[in-house]
């Protein structure tokens, strides 16, 4: 769903020239350019490699903690029809989490040590997914903005050019269309409501609006590592040029809802036919980013518990498998 | 890096998505046992009629061709046009050829 940070991803994006021959490497981009797909076993830059681990498991615990503040909404969704939708949603998003984590796993890093790094703190996820939703109005928000922002980001990572995590992003991009339709089907009954719905409404897509365009990354101007990314044909648009598609896609169907999009800035620009609009508040991404926004504890904490409480069904499910085994190896024995 | 005795075996999961096609590869999963890998692929694999049948195959089973070896395997096979049907030229006046 939200894959996001793709320029925070430090110094692993450089290059090491110690440990990269020059001759392999030059084949590689060679294929590369030639939109060749790289696939597992190929040889490809160290550098390369981390990159991708780094990106496919932030993206997959994305998809992961992603389930949280939806998930929270699965008791209380206003009929049995927008239950039976938001379990289907958060199902998707945990299968999208395994098909990233799978993804991840072809280059060498196992799932349990990815794992670790998310409960341990020290994996970074989509800060989206850092705030709170406090009505159901906010479930509607995040299909229709938040997947809606997603899409935008995965759809050019259907060509990325190592093979596991494109073909895993073109299974992710065709369920996501249903999550943001979705959500924009729950704005839109709350905008044709009552006055009260429509304020809710509003209010959602007031929380939601600036994360939403933070969840692009930095800007074009601040962000270090996009032409090495762009290079090796793992990222294909520059942050900036995929927020502002976003930005013009989605007014429209703002305006459709009669809400009003939170930014005074905002205004159509004949020449560029573009919307222009106003300048994002960088020290709030980097906040949440940090560990610092509203609900970065309670989210790391309810994976934690998650998966303690979920410890004895692994263990049991190990030994049940044993015992068949063990009880398999006997018959055929005797 | 890979931690084995952590993690459950991987299996790769091969779906038909309707009576009459092949089994096409379709990512992987781990699992304790072949009865979790079906079940968890019909989870993971099959949320919107993606398929008829599964297979799981354990990953460490599959025996695969060296990347390294591409050119030995299938360069031979380049320079032999000849046996495909459209190298030949017959005359439009010749029917059902």
């Amino acid at each position: 769903m939200y894959t996001q940070g793709l320029d925070s991803l430090g110094k692993d994006c450089l290059r090491d020239p110690a440990r990269d021959e020059g001759a392999l490497e030059r084949a590689f981009q060679a294929r590369v350019d030639a939109e060749e797909k790289i696939e597992p076993k190929d040889w490809m830059p160290e550098a390369y490699r981390r990159t991708l681990i780094r990106q496919i498991s932030q993206h997959a615990h994305s998809e992961i903690v992603g389930m949280l503040p939806e998930g929270n909404w699965i008791t209380r969704a206003p009929t049995l029809l927008r239950k039976a939708i938001l379990i289907a949603k958060v199902q998707d998003e945990g299968g999208h989490g395994a098909y990233l984590y799978s993804a991840a796993e072809t280059l060498g890093v196992s799932r349990a040590e990815l794992i670790d790094q998310l409960l341990e703190g020290k994996a970074k996820y989509s800060s989206i997914f850092n705030y709170p939703t406090p009505t159901w109005a906010d479930v509607g928000a995040i299909g229709w903005l938040v997947d809606g922002a997603a899409i935008m980001n995965q759809i050019p990572l259907c060509r990325c050019s190592y093979g596991p995590y494109a073909r895993a992003m073109v299974r992710i991009c065709k369920e996501e269309s249903f999550h943001q339709r979705q959500g924009y089907e729950i704005m839109l009954r709350l905008s044709r409501g009552t006055t009260a719905q429509r304020e809710m409404a509003q209010a959602a897509l007031d929380r939601w609006w600036w994360p939403s365009l933070m969840m692009f990354g930095p800007s074009d101007a601040d962000s270090k590592h996009s032409a090495q990314s762009m290079r090796w044909k793992i990222k294909r648009f520059s942050n900036d040029e995929l927020r502002q598609k976003f930005v013009d896609f989605t007014v429209p169907q703002a305006d459709f809802l009669g809400l009003k999009v939170p930014d005074p800035m905002l205004r159509w620009d004949e020449v560029t036919q573009h919307y222009r609009f106003g300048a994002i508040d960088w020290s709030e991404f980097e906040q949440v980013l940090q560990g610092h926004g509203p609900c970065n504890r309670e989210r790391l904490e309810a994976r934690r518990h998650a998966h303690e409480e979920g410890r004895w069904v692994r263990e049991a499910a190990v030994a049940w498998a044993a015992k068949q085994a063990a009880r398999a190896g006997r018959e055929e024995a005797a | 890096m890979t931690d084995e005795r952590r993690d459950w075996p991987l299996y790769e999961i091969f779906i038909r998505a309707r009576s009459g096609l092949d089994h096409k590869h379709v990512g992987s999963l781990h699992a304790t046992d072949a009865r979790m890998a079906i079940e968890h692929a019909r989870d993971l694999y099959t949320r919107r009629l993606e398929g008829v049948s599964i297979w799981a195959v354990r990953s460490s089973d599959i025996v695969a061709s060296d990347p390294g070896d591409a050119d030995a395997l299938f360069e031979p096979a380049r320079d032999k046009v000849y046996r495909h049907p459209t190298f030949y030229d017959i005359p439009d006046e010749v029917k059902t050829l």
